[in-house]
């Protein structure tokens, strides 16, 4: 849930973003490929999973990249302005399997995290760069990327940049 | 070395695909990742935002994904590319990289035309063997005809 508002005066740069504790399980892959009809039988089918090489199941990658910005939009608060945002999909990740309806079995939490490097002003918008990542339950990072949000600044309240009327 | 029936896609434009992009789906996108931020899902509390309606996570262009679903979504370009691929050896594919770059915000309701373009397509040494990587660029522009977003996204077929 996005937090109090963030303004760029306040970012520092080596601060930590808050980390998004996440875990995939068989269930959420399938509700991930339902809700943007990605049918892809690598990510429910072991026996297809095996035949592409990948030992099993595996989780999706745009369904990690959703969990990078959902950490980033927690962060900025709403008046920020995600710009960019980019991931590489370096190591697979493999799912939890569910012990019953509702709850997976004991394994893996993978952890959003990021950290900021650059604070800087761009055609008038106060720019934040971070550099965000994934990590698995044993703390590989396997999904590294890179964010740009602007942040609105306590000195000039104007409308942040991505914003219009209606 | 690639040979030329793989390298001549280099440049090649698919077809436009037109996206409306609906609240429900916006809502089982949020569920799906476990995201409860409100904006995606709670319209009163979204007109009340600066965005005043129902916001759609970035990185989502409404259902469904044009690039990623097979079957009847299974975008013609990305099959003939695949299929020429498939033809010098590499017939299996691996999501490797996603670049975004949000230019405004998408709401319910907006209509999105999508449009890849194949960027790039190289050959590189890997642990396991030689690897293709296909780079294709993909312009969302809304119903007021707005640039909204753009994606670059990397294919792997080893």
């Amino acid at each position: 849930m996005p937090g109090k508002q963030l303004y760029w005066e306040d970012v520092l740069i080596g601060s930590e973003l808050p980390a998004l504790a996440k875990v995939a399980t068989t269930q959420m892959l399938v509700k991930w490929a339902g809700a943007i009809g990605d049918f892809n039988p690598l990510h429910y089918d072991e026996t297809f999973a095996a035949t592409e090489g990948v030992g099993q199941v595996i989780v999706h990658g745009p369904l990690k990249r959703a969990w990078l910005v959902q950490m980033v939009m927690d962060w900025m608060g709403e008046e920020g302005f995600l710009k960019m945002l980019s991931c590489q999909f370096r190591a697979m990740d493999y799912p939890r399997r569910m012990r019953d309806f509702f709850d997976p079995q004991p394994g893996e939490t993978w952890r959003c995290r990021g950290r900021v490097t650059k604070k800087y002003l761009e055609t008038g918008a106060h720019c934040v760069d971070c550099d965000i990542w994934i990590e698995n339950g044993r703390g590989e990072v396997t999904t590294p990327g890179l964010a740009t949000v602007v942040l609105p600044s306590k000195e000039r309240r104007g409308p942040a940049p991505g914003q219009q009327s209606g | 070395m690639l040979p030329e029936e793989v390298t001549q896609l280099i440049g090649r434009v698919g077809d436009t695909v037109v996206l409306e992009v609906e609240k429900g789906a916006i809502r089982r996108y949020a569920d799906a990742i476990g995201d409860p931020n409100p904006l995606f899902r709670d319209e009163g509390y979204a007109r009340r935002s600066k965005f005043g309606a129902i916001l759609a996570p970035p990185g989502f262009f409404g259902w469904p994904d044009k690039w990623i679903a097979p079957g009847p979504f299974f975008p013609p370009l990305r099959l003939e590319v695949t299929d020429i691929i498939a033809k010098s050896g590499y017939s299996r594919g691996l999501y490797g990289a996603v670049r975004h770059d949000f230019y405004h915000p998408i709401r319910a309701g907006d209509v999105i035309s999508a449009t890849p373009v194949v960027k790039d397509i190289y050959e590189r040494e890997g642990k396991a063997g030689n690897m293709v990587f296909v780079v294709i660029e993909t312009t969302y522009i809304d119903q007021a005809g707005r640039l909204v977003a753009k994606a670059q996204e990397t294919l792997i077929r080893r």
